[in-house]
């Protein structure tokens, strides 16, 4: 950075407008999710959730001036550090952690209370990056290159599922989508969907019916292939594709059947189909649906909403303030806040790609996939599309450690693309 | 090449974007079930709580039961009397109350319902309910209250109270909300699942005023509320109010088990208290008191409790020495050559005489030859090999491990073995004169009254016991836990038991207990006085009855009230009288044992600041809580809708 200039200079003015939206949207819908037509509170009262989001959102901005004053170089030459600090965080929370909503993953510095579950995300996509910032790597041709990074992600991947929270280590899976964008073959995430996708199916229909709409598409396909493609194998790999997949069905409904107890497989069912537990689980979607759903095109208006008040949705402010929006900004408010996100994280890539080192490229992807990976699965879990699995909508969702986790990791990123200019490309 | 990617990756992004607002459009704009036709109208999801679970008796007396109670809440916005003298008539109050309740009403809120008038019984609620509806803004809640009979049981059967935050975390299946209440200890706690039921769930639609407007999805969701299990126990209730009278300003233990099936018959922690208080909406304050109080009634001491079990012991020191084969029922001990001194007593040439007289010497001996019944010729090593091998066989009458009662904070007391010296002394650096006061029940051993009493059962038994249990029956079939089923065997033969039980018998007929036999029954018995470093020592007593035919088996534990025969036997013959002929011919003891005081003996840890003063105070019982009119929590049954 040269003297003199403000520390703005050079950062992308598009994803900060996004982030600011987002912030002001959010927090005004968390003031809704927590509005209680009886008292009338302020949306500055400390003692409710927006008070306390609006305090959360200063300190955030300290943060953020802090990162783009402190040298971008800093990042990059610090990154397995700090990886080791937040693993040692990780560990200390196993042993002297503070137990907060049944989960043993808190630490308290006085007043407030962290997760370093919540910067594992940041530690790991500094490690992969630095890791890959070695020209030399190749992820398209060498299989040992890939040991480190996998090393990478299943270290903090246990201490975290041993602190409980499922939710925090599943958004690791996020980094399929950096290694796919630096090599790692396409039939790999192709494998990783579609045994996702059948998983699921299996579980929610007759496993005869997919064998046999298995078969029939095996059947068009062979019939479509051109001959000489035929001749040079595949028919023999079609068949044996559709013979593997049968099997998984199968394999997927001998697992529930025999070798599952019957209340875990009920557990299983009940992020599937949330209506065959009305009363536990399925609750929390089947309200969910209803306050989405009753929002219509152009919603019930600013605090009006019925069905999110009463705590009729749990953890309204938190992982399901999507509903908030849903229900008193109808249709247009849903359609904004994931047009948003889509924007949000294209752009990231958009800046990815113009990156001259491999480091800050590698890290733009990094942060474009837990965004999305978070999208996905909150705003798919809120309108019944994803299982029920506890992680925050970036910006959106009440909380301190998140917001913070997830501004330091863009604001890195932002920082590291307006010193482009001034960086030299290392391949 | 690879930069190509970049246009897969953000197309798939776009991709999810657009199945989402897809997905969005069908919910919010085409699916007409969630858009219900006015759109002021909601969904509203009311609890049906279930009817927790009573708790019987042996004898078919209900013990701990829910009464019904309703709350008139007032809405002050939508109040409209027209007729207030007859509204007023109705509900039996007088105009000037009427306003001052609607005022105080409307200072808390004047949109939200609040308390009008609390617990109005169901046949208030009965003659109210009709005329009701021609008068708005008033609204009945139905609500209940646990109830327990009488101050008795405390302990035994534990408490429901509001589930805390840290138990509402700590769950692992999501059943519970806040505001739910919960068993908090004793069966309560032990049998939540069975006590209490299954929440219904009702979808309804209403509008804008609370209106109801119908089922949503005709009730295709709504779940219906099932009762919890009713629960039998074995405690009888009778004996137990009347062990409660003998036990008022005594600080301990009885415990009463029917010895041929492992039922409890009586379990009095004393000093004790009324279990409804804890019922109330002054649950924190009546709680705290009783927290602080420095007779500690919140320790359930029948489980919790440990003491040296004291000459007791000696029973299974000549159980086990018979069963051994290391004495016969004719071997006989003199006081000489023994560091453990006696009092004057006629001479033990029999088992049953060194029990009837608990004579010291006696035992050092037996247990002196139970650990040196091994062929090792190093004393220190044939003591070590010893130990363990009468730890083994001890441990079958579970004394040093946990019974597994359906009780929670079962104690294991403590049953020292050969690691346990080890620590202490160091390997091959102890023998048998430094571990000889176990002999006589001293020393390191720990044991709980339940324990104890467990051990007469199994005397009474002649060699086996089933796990002591409150509970034999849930639910309507009375299904038996298949725990409480299993009979434990001791490895002593039946016939090593006749030599002990004569010697108990002489206990209570000529021996250490004579005072407070029972003319007509058969009592076999044996004394214990435990020593302690707290003051007076502790007095023990076990006992079955009768002989020929057991049906009690009793322990009885009286702190600081000096020896055996002083206290704990004579409460525990008068127990075993009642129980069994449900009448007391000796008045005068009973007199005497109920008005007896050994509290004052308790020696207390040094209080924060001086306990109660005034000693007339302390006659009737311990917590001096004043029992509050109990009101539930009407704020919080309402946050569930
Ligand atoms: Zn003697």
């Amino acid at each position: 950075m040269e003297e003199g200039k403000p520390i703005t200079k050079n950062v992308d003015w598009m994803v900060v407008l996004i982030y600011i939206a987002c912030l002001g949207i959010g927090w005004v819908n968390i003031y809704a999710a927590v509005y209680n037509p009886e008292t009338h509170s302020s949306i500055f009262d400390l003692s409710n959730n927006a008070g306390k989001q609006l305090m959360w959102i200063g300190t955030t901005f300290i943060l953020i001036i802090c990162i783009l004053v402190i040298d971008y170089k800093f990042y990059e030459t610090f990154s397995f550090i700090i990886y080791a600090i937040v693993i040692f965080l990780l560990v200390v929370v196993l042993f002297a952690g503070s137990n907060i909503n049944g989960s043993r993953s808190w630490i308290k510095f006085g007043a407030i209370s962290l997760q370093p579950a919540q910067f594992a995300n940041l530690a790991v996509s500094l490690a992969i990056s630095k890791y890959l910032s070695d020209p030399a790597i190749s992820l398209s041709r060498k299989l040992k290159d890939y040991y480190p990074i996998l090393g990478i992600i299943i270290l903090p991947s246990i201490l975290i599922l041993l602190s409980n929270e499922t939710g925090s280590m599943l958004v690791f899976a996020s980094f399929a989508i950096i290694l796919y964008r630096e090599g790692m073959p396409g039939f790999i995430p192709a494998i990783g969907i579609i045994s996702a996708a059948l998983l699921i199916i299996s579980l929610l229909y007759d496993s005869w019916y997919i064998a046999g709409a298995i078969i029939v598409i095996a059947g068009i396909v062979i019939w479509l292939m051109p001959v000489m493609t035929r001749r040079r194998g595949g028919l023999v790999a079609t068949i044996l594709i559709a013979f593997v997949m049968i099997s998984i069905v199968f394999g997927v409904d001998f697992f529930m059947n025999n070798v599952l107890q019957k209340h875990q497989r009920g557990r299983i069912m009940v992020l599937l189909d949330p209506d065959s537990d009305p009363r536990g689980i399925g609750w929390n979607v089947i309200q969910s649906k209803i306050a989405i759903g009753s929002g219509g095109f152009t919603g019930k208006g600013f605090l009006q909403g019925t069905q999110t008040k009463f705590d009729f949705v749990p953890e309204q402010s938190t992982d399901f303030i999507f509903c908030t929006v849903g229900e008193e900004h109808g249709f247009i408010g849903t359609a904004v806040v994931v047009t948003l996100f889509i924007l949000l994280i294209s752009r990231l890539v958009i800046l990815a790609e113009r990156q001259r080192s491999r480091f800050a490229r590698v890290y733009g992807y990094c942060v474009a996939g837990i965004f999305f990976f978070h999208f996905l699965v909150n705003i798919g879990m809120t309108i019944g599309l994803m299982p029920v699995i506890g992680i925050p909508l970036p910006f959106f969702s009440y909380g301190g450690s998140s917001l913070w986790s997830f501004s330091v990791l863009l604001f890195i990123f932002l920082k590291i693309d307006a010193q482009r200019p001034f960086t030299l490309s290392r391949g | 090449m690879l930069e190509n990617r970049r246009f897969v990756i953000i197309g798939f992004f776009t991709l999810i974007g657009i199945i989402y607002l897809f997905r969005l459009f069908y919910l919010q704009v085409l699916d007409e079930s969630y858009s219900i036709e006015s759109s002021s109208n909601s969904i509203k999801r009311v609890i049906e709580v279930p009817f927790r679970g009573q708790i019987y008796d042996r004898n078919g007396k209900l013990i701990v039961y829910n009464t019904p109670v309703y709350d008139l809440l007032v809405t002050p916005n939508k109040v409209k009397v027209d007729d207030t003298l007859r509204f007023c008539r109705v509900l039996g109050i007088e105009r000037r109350e009427f306003d001052s309740l609607v005022n105080a009403a409307s200072s808390y809120s004047r949109n939200k319902p609040s308390l009008f008038l609390r617990q109005l019984s169901k046949e208030d609620f009965a003659s109210i309910q009709d005329i009701m509806v021609d008068y708005s803004g008033f609204e009945f809640a139905k609500s209940s209250m646990r109830t327990y009979k009488g101050a008795t049981l405390a302990n035994t059967l534990g408490y429901v109270s509001e589930i805390s935050k840290t138990q509402l975390a700590k769950q692992e299946e999501p059943y519970y909300r806040q505001s739910d209440y919960i068993g908090q200890t004793g069966i309560e706690k032990i049998y939540e699942n069975e006590l209490r039921g299954k929440r219904g769930t009702k979808f309804i639609m209403q509008n804008v005023s609370g209106v109801y407007k119908g089922a949503w999805k005709n009730g295709e969701l709504d779940t219906m509320a099932v009762a919890g299990e009713n629960l039998y126990s074995g405690i009888d209730i009778d004996i137990q109010q009347y062990a409660d009278s003998l036990m008022v300003n005594k600080v301990g233990s009885i415990v009463a088990i029917e010895p041929k099936t492992g039922q409890i018959l009586s379990m009095v922690s004393a000093p004790t208290y009324d279990p409804n208080i804890l019922a109330t909406r002054f649950f924190s304050k009546n709680y705290t008191a009783l927290y602080r109080n420095p007779y500690k009634p919140l320790f359930n001491r029948p489980v919790m409790a440990s003491y040296r079990p004291g000459s007791t012991f000696k029973l299974i020191q000549a159980l086990i020495g018979l069963q051994e084969g290391v004495i016969t029922p004719n071997s006989g001990f003199t006081h000489a050559n023994c560091p453990i001194g006696c009092h004057v007593h006629p001479g033990t040439p029999t088992v049953a005489l060194g029990v009837t007289h608990s004579c010291n010497p006696y035992f050092y001996n037996v247990f002196r030859r139970i650990i040196y019944n091994n062929k090792i010729s190093n004393t220190f090593k044939a003591s070590a090999v010893g130990l363990d091998d009468w730890h083994d066989k001890i441990s079958k009458f579970g004394i040093g491990q946990q019974l597994g009662i359906d009780l929670p904070s079962e104690r294991k007391g403590n049953l020292p073995d050969k690691k346990y010296y080890d620590k202490i002394y160091g390997e091959n650096r102890w023998k048998f004169s430094n571990i000889y006061s176990l002999s006589i029940g001293e020393g390191e051993i720990l044991i709980t009254p339940l324990k104890m009493a467990n051990v007469a059962a199994i005397i009474a038994n002649k060699g086996y016991y089933y796990t002591p249990h409150v509970i034999h029956g849930i639910g309507e079939k009375k299904t038996l836990k298949p725990e409480f089923a299993i009979r434990h065997e001791t490895g002593v033969a039946a016939h090593n038991f006749d030599p002990v039980i004569e010697g108990m018998l002489g206990a209570v007929e000529g021996g250490t207990a004579r005072r407070s036999r029972v003319e007509g029954i058969s009592i076999a018995g044996k004394t214990g006085t435990s020593q302690n470093k707290r003051g007076m020592d502790h007095s023990i007593f076990i006992a079955f009855a009768p002989v020929e035919d057991p049906k009690i088996a009793i322990a009885v534990f009286v702190e600081n009230a000096g020896s055996g025969g002083q206290a704990a036997a004579p409460i525990a013959n008068l127990i075993i009288e009642k129980y069994l002929t449900r009448k007391i011919t000796n008045k005068a003891l009973e007199k005497r044992m109920m008005e007896a005081d050994f509290m004052k003996n308790v020696i207390l840890p040094a209080p924060p600041k001086p306990i109660v003063k005034d000693t007339t105070k302390r006659r009737q019982g311990i917590p001096m809580v004043p029992i509050e009119k109990p009101m539930p929590k009407v704020i919080n049954w309402l946050k569930r809708f």
